[in-house]
């Protein structure tokens, strides 16, 4: 009786126009918190933006200038001719294609057998596997770069695709925790109709797990396109030069071309930006599920 | 042997079973192979140059423990970049989670307009850390960058050199860390949204206020979240390259405050061509990565709460 009486009492203890009224300045003190600190981290946006699109007089100025005028977008033509630009993206994007294909190729398989397939010694190699993603690259990058130097393979983009063509462990893993979430009756009913192991994955389970090998491209595309470390171990001739890899040569010779430095980040990064509006779901399930099952 | 080959001897017995081990090994053959060749052997390779030196031009010559005992007696630099990692890592990993965590909590609160919020909080990750870097030595550049600018006109603060300045350098780098904070927002979120609503509705009938809600219901239910990302940060800190690198041009400049401990060891390799020292130097990392991961974990059953055990 006694707690019935002081859950109706609590919330009529204070008039109705009380309760709108704190609840009211409730929402407007978090957005007096968060709106500010919105601005913080977009400015450094907007001084991209901005300076991407200044006359150079402008950009050694103080006070600064917030906003350019004229606004002057020749800045971008000189960033993409000064800078070899589409030709660094050319390269990227090879590397992107051929690594997204090699990860099409080869890591669902090796996550179906992992997951649907009974064999002696699986669970052992799938331990095997996780625990070598415990181990940091530089640890396996000295040996790794020998292999590839002994073979030849310096100064090609064979060692920044081959790897993705045998199999990565963390797409192994994600894929094979989605395959077992496949109902196992499916499988066991083709197999009574005769379908071969290949056909049940290329046939079945493969259509099933479009969502997650489009997580797991997703995550390669974005690797392949902002990777710096591989570009830089692997690739020393200027023709053979990744977007990152290039940009920053450029930088290093150039740091005071601010416009075009500006100009060129921006176009580094729009694509990006407007793969994450395209794909927003995939993203957000891409980095939870790797955050909170990792 | 025969406990091992029992299993096996079992599973060929049959013919299907004989068919299931074919299929297993051929569908993994990819990656057996992979790991063979790209994980396992360089992981023994790497064991054994870390006992040797080794130039590439020469073969390795076997020097016992000498490049650990050289690292630890006898190369300043080491010291120097160990200490600015750990200065990077102790700062940067609290902060990250206090920040996240607070925005996390903000943006959970059936606030309008979240998703316009957690997608600028979350632009700055989508941002190549190539580009990421150069933009930021134009926003700390000290005379003309935008953050003095601001602390000038809006503050009357003469602001420092950031970036070019020995004793603002490693602040700088923190201040950039932070700013791709929506990363772990994102992870916080998702922990958040799985704390019952039961659990915040007792609370309240108990008598406990928001700020109390928020203290003994909602952190203790994400701790785990927290524990995943403080362990992500540490092994992200001490791998951190791509941004220094870039900042610096690869020498850690100015006076080596920005010489981060996997950029020392990629100059040691490629630069210096020394690979039996920098082959030690990755063991080392991968110790020290371990030792507190484990204290870490060890730390976590006083502080982390799993619903349900």
């Amino acid at each position: 009786m006694q707690q019935q009486a002081f859950a109706v009492e609590r919330p009529l203890a204070r008039p109705m126009w009380q309760r709108t009224a704190i609840k009211t300045i409730g929402e407007l003190a978090k957005h007096f918190v968060l709106v500010p600190l919105a601005i913080i981290f977009m400015i450094p946006f907007f001084w991209m933006l901005s300076t991407s699109l200044k006359p150079d007089a402008q950009i050694f100025k103080w006070p600064p200038v917030w906003i350019p005028s004229p606004i002057q977008w020749s800045n971008y033509v000189d960033a993409v001719t000064t800078i070899p630009f589409f030709h660094y993206v050319w390269n990227t994007l090879i590397i992107c294609g051929l690594s997204m294909l090699g990860v099409t190729f080869a890591s669902p398989p090796v996550a179906y057998s992992f997951s649907r397939l009974r064999w002696v010694g699986r669970d052992f190699l799938f331990i095997v596997t996780i625990a070598t993603m415990m181990i940091p690259y530089q640890v396996t990058m000295i040996p790794v770069f020998l292999i590839w130097a002994n073979l030849g393979f310096i100064n090609t983009f064979v060692p920044l695709i081959a790897p993705h063509w045998l199999g990565t462990p963390f797409y192994i893993f994600l894929l094979r925790q989605f395959f077992l979430s496949i109902p196992f009756e499916l499988s066991d009913a083709a197999k009574i109709d005769g379908a071969t192991e290949l056909g049940i994955y290329r046939r079945i389970i493969l259509p099933l797990a479009k969502p997650a090998l489009a997580t797991v491209l997703v995550f390669e595309f974005l690797n392949r396109w902002r990777g710096f470390i591989g570009p830089l171990i692997y690739l020393n001739d200027q023709k053979k030069y990744t977007i990152s890899l290039g940009l920053q040569m450029y930088q290093q010779e150039n740091y005071t071309e601010w416009s075009q430095l500006m100009a060129a980040s921006i176009m580094l990064t729009m694509p990006v930006i407007i793969l994450y509006f395209f794909a927003q779901r995939t993203f957000i399930q891409g980095i939870t599920m790797t955050g909170i099952k990792g | 042997m025969g406990r091992l080959t029992e299993p096996l001897r079992r599973q060929l017995a049959t013919r299907t079973g004989r068919q299931d081990q074919i299929n297993g090994i051929l569908f993994a053959l990819p990656w057996l192979l992979g790991l063979s060749i790209l994980i396992l052997y360089p992981i023994g390779a790497s064991i054994y140059y870390s006992f040797t030196e080794y130039s590439v031009l020469r073969p390795p010559r076997w020097v016992g423990l000498a490049n650990y005992i050289k690292m630890f007696t006898a190369d300043d630099v080491f010291w120097l970049a160990l200490y600015n990692t750990v200065y990077f890592a102790v700062f940067s990993v609290p902060l990250g989670i206090i920040v996240g965590v607070g925005i996390a909590l903000m943006l959970n609160m059936k606030i309008k307009g979240l998703p316009v919020y957690r997608t600028i909080y979350f632009l700055p990750v989508l941002v190549p850390e190539v580009a990421l870097s150069i933009l930021w030595l134009w926003v700390l550049n000290s005379q003309f960058g935008i953050l003095n600018a601001i602390l000038w006109e809006v503050f009357g603060i003469v602001g420092p050199g950031w970036l070019a300045d020995e004793h603002w350098s490693k602040p700088s780098v923190i201040l950039m860390a932070l700013w791709g904070v929506g990363q772990a927002v994102v992870i916080y979120l998702a922990g958040l949204q799985d704390v019952p609503k039961e659990l915040y509705d007792a609370a309240a009938i108990d008598g406990a206020n928001a700020v109390k809600r928020i203290r003994h219901v909602t952190i203790p239910m994400i701790t785990p979240v927290i524990f995943f990302n403080l362990i992500m940060g540490l092994i992200g800190a001490f791998q951190y390259f791509t941004i220094p690198y870039v900042l610096t041009g690869g020498d850690g400049k100015p006076a080596q405050s920005l010489m981060f401990y996997s950029m020392y060891l990629y100059r040691r390799a490629f630069v210096m061509l020394e690979m039996g020292y920098a082959s030690a130097l990755a063991w080392l990392l991968f110790i020290i990565v371990l030792v507190c991961t484990l204290l870490v974990f060890r730390s976590s059953n006083r502080w982390v709460y799993y619903a349900g055990r």
